[in-house]
């Protein structure tokens, strides 16, 4: 059975809150994890990739890591199984295969 | 002192300039058009440093408002009737994130059927949105509440709506006595935003999503800017009378002394009312004359100082519920009266409906009424349609 840790996270009154839900913060998105959204996982084959970078540059969550101006894996904390780096992979290489998630 | 001649458009546009918005979005509509018209010739002529932004619709109109306001423009947009229920969705999007942005609105009824002329069920449609509302009497109130709600929806984080009656003071050329452009200025001050999207130092998110667990907390917060707005009107308005020598109480009160009945309502009509006060009045008639000016927040320990001390009291609605049971000014003021030991009959006359003119011997009938209802405490009809043929 997998640990499941849960954030006990106190609530703030009203009289706490900035106006009008206003996020003072930047790039608060890094801290809302969207993975566990995903039903469809996309697997990536370093052997077969061509490093065209289409997946990078058209993924909506930027979950394509790249390091040195290459691909180097998949961002499993935020990706959402869109798929649409598995649709842009270049036929000839199809270094990106969508697989159904398993608990 | 200056003073000019200028219809109630002319004066509310004049008002802008004077205020120099850093951005109007507008879209043109009967009876308002020309508030936005005469003002973009204002920007046209290197009057004012406003851009002006052109757009296909209100709903855009109040949305171009809403990103420039968040990006921390002072802003500012007119429009009326049709054109405000077409913002409707915008209304509580500029109310939920506290942008205070003005509109100088003329009221007019709502189709169907079709018309262009005035009631209030515009803005009384839209009394839940979070936005502070005026309703004026004449241009030169409309002229001198264009700068206290700018200064009040700044202060308090709360968007304000002007407005005066369609044609009747949009298009009646008035007198008015106008301030300098500097003295204008120098009473709104410089608006500096505590919070803006565009500082790039410190980058904001507006209006994200809200769920379950905070939007609850969110509104409960601009509930709580709301209930600031009435001791901030009431500041403000002083100050402004020190410098014009003009002053508007949220609820206005009109030969009531010693009065035993009065009518309770607002608009153009409320300076007709006056009138017929000075001539009962004269006739020996102990009647007096209350006048809304805001009904957004209610100014509820007014209303209750002004009313509470008659026998008996008419509300004159320019706009109906549809609840089969009067015009919003009634049943609020209804529930207003509840808490007093010791309250007035309180009756409502819906009025005026598209555009429908209100006489002298109309408001005659009201008071001839309430006082019958004074002395007999019995009430024939709790609301009546007043000047609508096939009623008694």
């Amino acid at each position: 059975m997998k640990d499941v840790k849960v954030e006990c996270q106190r609530l703030m009154d009203w009289q706490e809150l900035a106006k009008g839900c206003l996020i003072q913060e930047a790039a608060t998105s890094r801290h809302f994890k969207t993975g566990d959204w995903r039903s469809l996982r996309p697997v990536w084959d370093s052997e077969a990739c061509i490093q065209c970078l289409f997946c990078w540059i058209t993924c909506p969550d930027t979950s394509i890591k790249v390091e040195d101006g290459k691909v180097v894996g998949i961002d499993y904390e935020f990706c959402k199984g869109c798929g649409i780096c598995a649709e842009i992979c270049p036929p000839k290489a199809s270094a990106i295969k969508m697989v159904r998630e398993e608990k | 002192m200056k003073i000019l001649a200028k219809t109630g458009n002319e004066a509310m546009a004049y008002a802008m300039k004077q205020i120099n918005p850093d951005v109007v979005a507008a879209y043109p509509i009967t009876p308002a058009t020309e508030v936005v018209q005469i003002f973009s010739n204002y920007v046209a002529d290197g009057e004012v440093d406003t851009e002006f932004v052109a757009v296909e619709s209100e709903h855009s109109a109040l949305s171009a408002c809403c990103g420039a306001s968040a990006a921390g423009a002072r802003v500012m947009t007119s429009t009326a009737s049709q054109g405000l229920a077409l913002m409707h969705e915008i209304l509580y999007i500029a109310a939920g994130n506290h942008l205070p942005i003005v509109i100088a609105l003329v009221n007019r009824s709502l189709s169907a059927p079709i018309n262009i002329h005035c009631d209030h069920s515009d803005t009384m449609g839209s009394r839940e949105a979070g936005w502070m509302q005026l309703y004026c009497a004449n241009s030169q109130e409309a002229y001198d509440s264009i700068p206290i709600a700018l200064k009040i929806a700044e202060a308090c984080g709360v968007p304000a709506i002007v407005s005066t009656d369609a044609f009747i003071i949009s298009h009646c050329m008035d007198r008015l006595e106008v301030l300098e452009d500097d003295e204008v200025q120098k009473f709104i001050g410089e608006y500096n935003p505590k919070y803006f999207a565009l500082d790039l130092e410190n980058p904001k998110t507006y209006g994200p999503l809200d769920l379950q667990d905070y939007f609850f907390e969110h509104k409960r917060s601009q509930i709580d800017a709301f209930s600031k707005v009435l001791s901030t009107y009431n500041k403000v308005a002083k100050e402004y009378e020190k410098l014009s020598g003009r002053y508007y109480p949220a609820v206005e009160e009109y030969k009531t002394d010693g009065a035993d009945v009065a009518i309770f309502t607002a608009g153009s009509t409320a300076d007709t009312a006056k009138e017929v006060v000075d001539e009962l009045r004269e006739q020996g008639r102990k009647v007096g004359l209350v006048r809304m000016r805001m009904w957004r927040p209610l100014p509820v320990e007014e209303i209750k100082a002004a009313l509470g001390k008659f026998k008996a009291v008419a509300v004159m609605d320019r706009s109906d519920t549809m609840a089969d049971f009067g015009g919003p000014v009634f049943l609020e003021t209804r529930g207003i009266l509840y808490d007093l030991d010791k309250k007035p009959i309180i009756t409502d006359y819906v009025y005026g409906l598209g555009g429908r003119n209100v006489e002298i011997a109309d408001i005659v009938r009201v008071y001839d009424e309430i006082s019958e209802i004074a002395k007999t405490g019995k009430v024939k009809k709790l609301v009546t349609y007043l000047g609508v043929r096939g009623e008694e």
